[in-house]
């Protein structure tokens, strides 16, 4: 425990330019903003969790068999999800870049673009196996404790040292 | 309209709602979407043990955190409100492969012949449970995002490194429903 309080004073003392490079490493979506608001403000990404945790469990898309499913080429329902999740969000994306869409704060909406990597491939594979073997990508682990399978707690607690171990032995990896 | 609600909602209403949260996350504070991120967010919380890769302001991104707690109090919200009356009806073909294996019960989310407390002690539920969560979290954080970073948010904004990502996840998906699961569901 009194080591997490040092680190936090280094982190503290970590260049603003250095931290966000660190914070970048292996991460599709990183946050960058000048605005500092109350804790309160973040209430507004738990009510949009809480939508997007209903239309989990709702079309099922956290059902272990719906996976099942597509991953054998029984059902055409997950890729419909996907698939038009896709487009739309494709659509917003393009329409917010066309329009200058400023954020509710007036910021300028910025997108950070992603270099490839072998880890794409070889992690992305890993994560196939356990996605295929759970039934579940991160977010419906969530949902599914949430849902009341209790057990899925075990998952989601080794799925945080999964990642707590590739970064411990990240330098070692091929990337 | 609430048995509307209650039913499992099509993939052509599902798809789009989850497809704007990428606009909605964006313009009420210009969040990009990812959820696999915050299982990283939490090591560097609670565990960072030093490792460079844990060093960083993770309050930056608490926000994430917030989101995914939502996640949670939303699949509450949705079994106890919003639960579905009738057994969920999979591919004939998926139901006799399943029963080849004991898995009969079909009325949870997850197979319950197989996910439970007691089977967690199980060589065949250890994998599942344990080996199977470690997976996704070494998994997405190696390829630096998962469904939602990248398939939804990567590819939304045209990324292709995430394009590859997303077939990556396919194929690990198809070898291990196809190959590999049905061995370790027989133990």
């Amino acid at each position: 425990m009194q080591d997490i309080n040092k680190d936090k004073i280094v982190i503290d003392g970590i260049e603003t330019a250095e931290e966000f490079e660190v914070r970048s490493l292996d991460a599709m979506c990183i946050n960058e903003s000048q605005l500092t608001h109350k804790w309160y403000h973040n209430l507004k990404y738990m009510v949009v969790g809480i939508a997007f945790g209903i239309v989990f469990i709702k079309a099922e898309i956290i059902s272990w068999f719906r996976i099942q499913e597509m991953f054998r080429f029984q059902s055409f329902h997950m890729f419909g999800v996907i698939g038009s999740a896709v487009m739309v969000g494709a659509i917003s994306v393009l329409l917010i870049k066309k329009f200058n869409t400023k954020t509710i704060y007036g910021e300028a909406i910025e997108f950070h673009s992603k270099q490839f990597n072998k880890g794409q491939v070889y992690g992305g594979l890993l994560f196939g196996l356990g996605w295929a073997i759970t039934g579940a990508c991160p977010g419906p682990l969530f949902a599914l404790v949430g849902s009341g399978a209790t057990v899925i707690a075990v998952t989601l607690l080794s799925a945080i040292a999964g990642t707590w171990t590739y970064g411990y032995v990240r330098e070692k990896l091929p990337h | 309209m609430l048995d509307i609600l209650k039913n499992p909602w099509p993939w052509y209403v599902a798809g789009p709602l989850i497809g704007l949260t990428v606009p909605v996350l964006l313009i009420i504070g210009n969040k990009a979407f990812g959820i696999s991120s915050s299982l990283r967010h939490i090591c560097a919380a609670c565990i960072p043990a030093n490792i460079p890769f844990f060093k960083y302001e993770w309050t930056k991104e608490i926000w994430n955190l917030f989101f995914v707690g939502g996640i949670l109090i939303g699949g509450f919200l949705a079994v106890s409100l919003l639960a579905n009356p009738n057994p969920v009806v999979i591919h004939p073909n998926l139901a006799a492969e399943l029963s080849t294996y004991g898995i009969t019960n079909l009325d949870s989310m997850v197979p319950v012949d197989v996910f439970n407390w007691s089977a967690l002690f199980t060589l065949k539920g250890f994998i599942i449970m344990v080996i199977g969560g470690f997976l996704i979290g070494f998994g997405t954080r190696y390829a630096g995002g998962c469904t939602s970073g990248h398939a939804i948010m990567g590819l939304s904004t045209l990324q292709w490194p995430s394009l590859i990502a997303t077939c990556c996840f396919m194929v690990g998906g198809i070898i291990m429903a196809n190959w590999i699961l049905p061995i370790i569901l027989s133990l």
